[in-house]
């Protein structure tokens, strides 16, 4: 099909919609009230070292704790039969479908003082726990909201492994351990690098769970890029050089885990 | 043995990724007056009595469904049009174009909100007119879906045979034509399931949203104005019925999908 003409359409709206606010974005960042050039904010950038650490913290540790967790699980589902597989990968995609705020909701209902768990756990004799407004109950939430997209690519990468290549490793007298680690570890790679990008970026980003469950001690890059532009603090200035770090960030990272990736084309991977 | 093992190990990630909604379910149905979330006192229907009342919420309800529709509409006309604009480039730029559509995808959300308030912002000032409102909200909702409709368009496109195309121009079929009677029908999974995608990403988009609509309300941000004041058992009512609109959504999809695999084997077999 010769129509070249058909994305032009689309170039022009990417040009407008994304390429021109990246370019104000910058703008902003390097620019004050005014207008005029200046690198204060950029340096700026510099006194909320600690809330960037935090949030990478935070965000890294989710992001370990639903590979450890969704491995196992996808390892798993790839293993059942195929209409089991189905069932199962439904079910891992269904809390996905409900909105994240709600989701994160339900997790306050459940972690506060006077919660569902602290009731329970008052109603068997048990000391009541301090969950809520705490990290590990904002690493709970990031884990809660973004297993799914690691369970999700890892999975499909493992049925992609050819049985005959695990055969052939255990013809070749490899055991169980040797056939996982030798074998299907570093054929689901892609699959593990997606996930971790799919699962770190939206969680060291993230300004919503912080704000339900971590209450107001736990800030994050994304709380402090919304009191830039929406709250008191407002500076866009400011919170443009915060947005251009963290995506500098990001980019390096994914950069990084792109290299352990051996230049397959990706598709996105993206599941429905 | 290790069945079992893995069997009580599914069985827990599911009750993780579970209980959290099961218990929003059942405290929707709660009779408590609204300080407590979590103790229960009582069957009643009163939240969701409450829910159909509140003008609010339904109006942010109906900003949400306009907006969906129209951003997927048109996300879905401009993305089928340079999905085959993209399949018929060459390589580099294929390439190009490509990076530059799974940005958004791989930017962090707020960025891109952020992003796409200061240009409205900055735009309504240099204009002296339209600000943050349902216009942007679409604007922006286009803009982030534009990529996931694309992306399933594309595969469809490459499996079809390009030279049918040919073969319907050479016959004598004008290329709109040829376009909706040959393309089309080729396609029309791919475009069906884009948007899908587009219109469910709307309904839920909250990050981008939040910074592009201004004073609009819509219904995750009427959500998350809920969670941050008070508590409402309205909002486990509000969940659950979503809950459910997604099963049945869900349902459908996946029945469609079942049909065209087995379209397919047909084929394959024929």
């Amino acid at each position: 099909m010769k129509s070249k003409t058909a994305a032009a359409p689309y170039l022009v709206w990417m040009v407008v919609f994304i390429l021109v606010p990246m370019v104000l974005v910058v703008f902003f960042a390097f620019t004050d009230q005014s207008g005029a050039f200046t690198l204060k904010n950029i340096a700026g950038v510099g006194q909320y070292s600690n809330v960037f650490l935090r949030s990478i913290w935070l965000g890294a540790a989710a992001t370990a704790i639903s590979l450890l967790l969704g491995y196992p699980l996808a390892y798993i589902i790839a293993h059942s039969g195929v209409r089991r597989q189905n069932a199962m990968i439904l079910l891992v995609m269904l809390p996905m479908w409900m909105n994240f705020l709600l989701r994160t909701y339900a997790w306050m209902t459940l972690l506060e003082d006077n919660g569902i768990i602290n009731t329970l756990l008052a109603g068997s004799g048990l000391p009541k726990l301090h969950m809520i407004n705490t990290q590990g109950a904002v690493v709970l939430g990031m884990l809660y909201n973004y297993m799914p997209y690691m369970i999700l690519p890892i999975y499909s990468v493992l049925t992609k492994i050819d049985v005959s290549v695990v055969e052939a490793a255990q013809d070749l007298g490899a055991d169980r351990r040797a056939v996982f680690s030798k074998v299907i570890l570093p054929m689901s790679t892609p699959g593990v690098i997606s996930g971790v990008t799919m699962v770190f970026v939206p969680a060291v980003s993230t300004f919503i769970i912080s704000k339900m469950l971590g209450g107001g001690g736990n800030l994050l890059i994304g709380d402090l890029i919304d009191m830039q532009f929406l709250g008191s603090a407002y500076n866009p200035n400011l919170g443009s050089a915060i947005s251009l770090v963290l995506m500098v960030l990001i980019l390096i990272c994914m950069g990084i885990m792109n290299q352990f990736d051996e230049g397959e084309e990706s598709q996105g991977g993206m599941l429905l | 043995m290790t069945k079992t093992i893995s069997k009580i190990y599914a069985g827990l990630i599911y009750l993780f990724l579970y209980a959290p909604i099961f218990v929003l379910i059942i405290f929707s149905f709660n009779d408590s007056s609204t300080m407590s979330r979590s103790v229960w006192s009582g069957f009643s229907m009163r939240w969701y009595r409450q829910l159909f009342q509140d003008r609010l919420i339904m109006e942010a309800l109906e900003n949400t469904l306009v907006i969906a529709v129209v951003s997927s509409v048109i996300a879905t006309a401009l993305g089928t049009a340079a999905a085959i604009g993209i399949n018929g480039m060459k390589q580099w730029k294929r390439r190009l174009v490509m990076n530059m559509t799974n940005f958004p995808m791989v930017n962090p959300e707020i960025v891109t909100g952020v992003s796409l308030m200061l240009l409205f912002v900055f735009f309504a000032r240099a204009m002296g007119g339209i600000s943050l409102g349902m216009g942007s909200l679409i604007l922006a909702h286009i803009t982030f879906s534009l990529p996931y409709v694309i992306l399933s368009i594309l595969p469809k496109l490459r499996q079809m045979d390009p030279h049918l195309y040919e073969a319907a121009q050479d016959l004598g079929c004008p290329p709109v034509s040829s376009f909706f009677r040959v393309v089309l029908p080729e396609i029309i999974p791919g475009v069906v399931t884009g948007m899908i995608m587009a219109f469910t990403l709307s309904i839920d988009d909250f990050v981008i949203s939040y910074f592009t609509s201004g004073t609009t309300q819509t219904l995750p941000i009427y959500i998350y104005s809920m969670t941050r004041k008070r508590i409402s058992p309205e909002i486990n009512a509000l969940s659950t019925l979503l809950f459910g609109v997604i099963l049945v959504l869900l349902a459908v999809v996946n029945i469609r999908q079942s049909r065209d695999q087995k379209k397919e084997l047909e084929r394959e077999g024929a």
